[in-house]
Order: C-alpha cells, then sequence, then structure tokens
C-alpha cells in the first residue's frame, strides 16, 4: 500500500494522473472517431459503387491491420506527413507532434472504422417506411436526419457503440509505446523503479476494470434514455 | 515511394509471419479448449463455479491484452517460488509467455460465444434426444457440441481475426513477429508509409483468407 501514497513517496498521484490521460485519450479518440463515422457512414450507404468502394476500403484495412501496426505507422510517419503539408506552404522547421495528438488520432481511426460499421447497421435497421413517411410528410432533408432518423439512429447505436468504447479504451494502451504516459507507460515507469512489476501491472489492470465497469454503468443509463417510449 | 525498400523488406517480413502464425495458432488451440471448459463451467447451475466462469471472462475481456503479457511476462517472474519449479523454463521464454496471454485471452472471448451458442440451441432438440433414450453424455457430444460449433462459426471467425490483430502485441516482449520486424524495419529506415504497406498487407491477406474460410465452413454446415 505504501506503493501508492500520494506525494513524493508513492505512485498514487502519478497513476491518479495516468488515469485521467487514459480518459482523456480515450474520450478524444473516440470523438476523433465520430467524425470519421460521419464522414465514412454516408460513403457506405451512398448508392454510388465508387463511393462506397472508398468507405468499404478503409474499414477493410483498419479492421484487418493490427492496432499496433497502425500506431507505429503514425508514431514514425506521423510528423513526417505534417512537415511534408507545410514544405508545400514554404514552411521547413522540423516540427513534432505531441504523443497525446498522435496517439488520439491513431485510436481515433481505429476506433472511426468500429462506429462506422455500427452506424450503418444502425441506419439500415430503422424501417423504411419511416424515411418514406418523412418524405411523404415534407419532412427537408436536413430535419428528416436530425428529427426522425437520427434519434431512432441512436438508440439502436447505443450498445454496439459500449462495444466500440470498450475496444477504444483498452486500445489506448497501446499507445503506451509512443511514451505518452497513461496508465500503461506509468505502471511500465513504476515497475521498473521500485522492481516490482507484479504489483504495479496488475493495480493497472485493476483501473482498467474499473474503468471499463464504470463506463458500462454510465452507457447503460444512456441507453435506457434513449430508449424512452418503447 | 521507395519501391527497392518494399521489394527487399518483403522476405524479412514473410519470415516473421512465420512466428505470428505460430502464434496465433498455438494460442487459438489452447484457447478454444479453455474456452469450452469455461462455457461448460458458466452454464453449471452451482453458483460458485458459475461466478469463477463469470469472473475469469469478465476480467480477461475487460483489461487490455498488453496488461495480460505484461503480468505474465514481467509480473510472474518476480514471484521466488515460482522461480524454483519446473515451469520457470517455461515462464522465462517470452515466446510461451505471449502464448500464455494470448490463449487465456481468446478463452475468454472463445467461452462467451460457445456459452451464447449453447444457450441458443432449442431445448426440444436436447428433449427429443431424450425421448429416443440417448444419454446425456451422447447428447452433449453428438447434439450439442456439432450445433454450438455451426452457431458460433460467425463470431469465432472474427475471434480469430481479432487475435491475429492480438499478436502483433508480442512485439512488446521482444518477440520479433510481423509486426515486430516491421518496427524494426520501420525505426531503421524511417520509411514508416512502405514498410506500413507492405506488413499491412501480409495481415489484410491472411486476413482475407481467414473470412474466407470461415465462409466456407458456414457453408458447410449449413442447415
Amino acid at each position: 500500500m505504501e506503493l501508492l501514497a500520494f506525494g513524493d513517496t508513492g505512485w498514487g498521484d502519478e497513476l491518479f494522473r495516468a488515469t485521467l490521460m487514459t480518459i482523456a485519450v480515450s474520450i478524444t479518440a473516440m470523438l476523433i472517431g465520430f467524425t470519421f463515422a460521419a464522414i465514412f457512414t454516408p460513403l457506405k450507404l451512398s448508392k454510388y459503387k465508387s463511393l462506397n468502394y472508398i468507405a468499404n476500403t478503409y474499414t477493410t484495412i483498419i479492421r484487418g491491420v493490427p492496432e499496433l501496426l497502425v500506431i507505429y505507422l503514425f508514431f514514425f510517419g506521423g510528423s513526417g506527413a505534417i512537415m511534408f503539408v507545410a514544405s508545400m506552404f514554404g514552411y521547413n522547421e522540423y516540427i513534432e507532434i505531441n504523443a497525446f495528438v498522435t496517439g488520439s488520432f491513431a485510436i481515433g481511426i481505429i476506433s472511426g472504422a468500429y462506429s462506422t460499421e455500427v452506424f450503418r447497421g444502425a441506419i439500415q435497421s430503422i424501417d423504411k417506411g419511416q424515411f418514406e413517411a418523412a418524405e411523404v410528410l415534407g419532412f427537408s432533408k436536413f430535419k428528416k436526419f436530425y428529427k426522425i432518423i437520427l434519434p431512432q439512429m441512436l438508440r439502436l447505436a447505443i450498445p454496439n457503440l459500449s462495444n466500440v468504447w470498450q475496444i477504444t479504451l483498452k486500445d489506448t494502451s497501446l499507445i503506451s509505446v509512443t511514451g505518452l504516459v497513461e496508465i500503461m507507460r506509468q505502471s511500465y515507469i513504476a515497475a521498473g523503479s521500485t522492481r516490482d512489476p507484479l504489483f504495479f501491472y496488475s493495480f493497472a489492470a485493476v483501473l482498467y476494470l474499473l474503468l471499463t465497469f464504470l463506463s458500462m454503468k454510465l452507457i447503460n443509463r444512456l441507453e435506457v434514455k434513449y430508449s424512452r417510449g418503447y | 515511394m521507395d519501391f527497392e525498400l518494399m521489394i527487399n523488406s518483403f522476405p524479412k517480413l514473410i519470415g516473421a509471419t512465420v512466428i505470428t502464425l505460430k502464434l496465433l495458432s498455438v494460442s487459438l488451440i489452447v484457447g478454444l479448449f479453455i474456452g469450452l471448459l469455461f462455457a461448460i463451467l458458466r452454464l453449471n447451475k452451482n453458483f460458485f463455479i458459475n461466478r469463477f466462469a463469470y469472473g475469469y471472462s469478465y476480467v480477461f475481456r475487460g483489461t487490455p491484452l498488453l496488461v495480460q503479457i505484461f503480468i505474465i511476462y514481467f509480473g510472474l517472474g518476480q514471484i521466488e517460488y515460482l522461480r524454483s519449479t519446473i515451469l520457470w523454463a517455461i515462464l522465462k521464454e517470452p515466446y510461451w509467455c505471449a502464448i500464455i496471454a494470448f490463449a487465456l485471452n481468446t478463452g475468454a472471448y472463445t467461452s462467451e460465444i460457445l456459452r451464447s451458442a449453447f444457450q441458443t440451441i432449442k431445448p426440444g432438440i436436447i428433449e427429443a434426444g431424450k425421448s429416443l433414450g440417448i444419454s446425456n453424455k451422447i447428447i452433449f457430444y453428438k447434439i450439442q457440441i456439432p450445433i454450438a460449433i455451426r452457431q458460433s462459426l460467425p463470431a469465432y471467425g472474427n475471434e480469430i481475426i481479432l487475435m491475429m490483430k492480438g499478436t502483433s502485441l508480442a512485439s512488446t516482449v521482444t518477440l520479433m513477429d510481423l509486426t515486430g520486424v516491421a518496427k524494426y524495419i520501420i525505426s531503421t529506415t524511417f520509411k514508416p508509409i512502405e514498410v506500413f504497406i507492405v506488413a499491412g498487407g501480409i495481415y489484410l491477406f491472411m486476413t482475407f483468407i481467414i473470412h474466407n474460410v470461415i465462409k466456407f465452413l458456414e457453408k458447410r454446415y449449413s442447415y
């Protein structure tokens, strides 16, 4: 227990901050993922074959290639890509992007592929009559989406999105290879300096379990909220 | 694009794929047995046995695979007692530590897949077996297991692909699997995109093969 004391003598406060970092990266990655899903879900559902093809390439690659490899691509290739773009605008200094941005972007792209599939499934399982009814009633395209499709889609998507959240949360542990101090990295540092890996990695496992447990509780509440009227 | 690097790194990456496939196949076989065992324990009516099996799958599905590997590889070596037993010969090898972690991890997911498959078997089928005078044991082996396997094929196919991606974590405990070698080439040449295309292509090819084999099996065993 001394090992977990807050302050200079223990690792309590460091691990607490690391846990906050894990939560921050997970949420950022999830939001980036939603942005990708918002772009690729319409492409998947589009009637144009070429647009479907683009979206399918994205989801197939991400779901078929290990997360760690994607993270290495971003970790080693990220600043190179940014510098290449910047050089086109005449900026030739060295640019370093921090581990938080690289990490949440890499995990976000992965999480986005899963979210895209979830949203696609949810929209496809909405009754066709709902779309037709909205059109017959003269809703504008915008209103049709926000007032009729989106609420029904969310209800159907939330249970599967909670899976995506769990996957995303666990995937953030992989960012530790880039040096971002989240739960895994902090445990690695603590384990190295105290020579007590068993304790710190087990404690990390407990922290992850706690996070998944608490987020499940929260998501269940959301589920209840969005299934009002059913 | 450095095509020369892509061509040169291809044989090295293919060589590393062998290790990836070894890790995958051994841990899937062991994991399948663990999964079946825990699925049966989950269906047991004894409260403690049931909770124990549930706890196992909850812990292994709720924590990242990376933590599990680190606990087994770095953590277990710390227990003095283990070092004196015969188990140490296994636990000091990163290869076996990775396989133990993968097998326990995929075992947890497999147990959930099999459990739900067992639970969706219609009671009428089992009752029909009983009324024909077939013994419980034969009902289990000849009726329940084949139906459960068929039911769980699509989900298990996904699990195989997830596990294949999971084997990339072996590179964090010094094993030179496909991802490990890819990372090594990237960090020596600083050509991440080229290496990613080759290594990612190999992974995608494996995903493609697994996907089609499962699809074939699904068709073959559909009724």
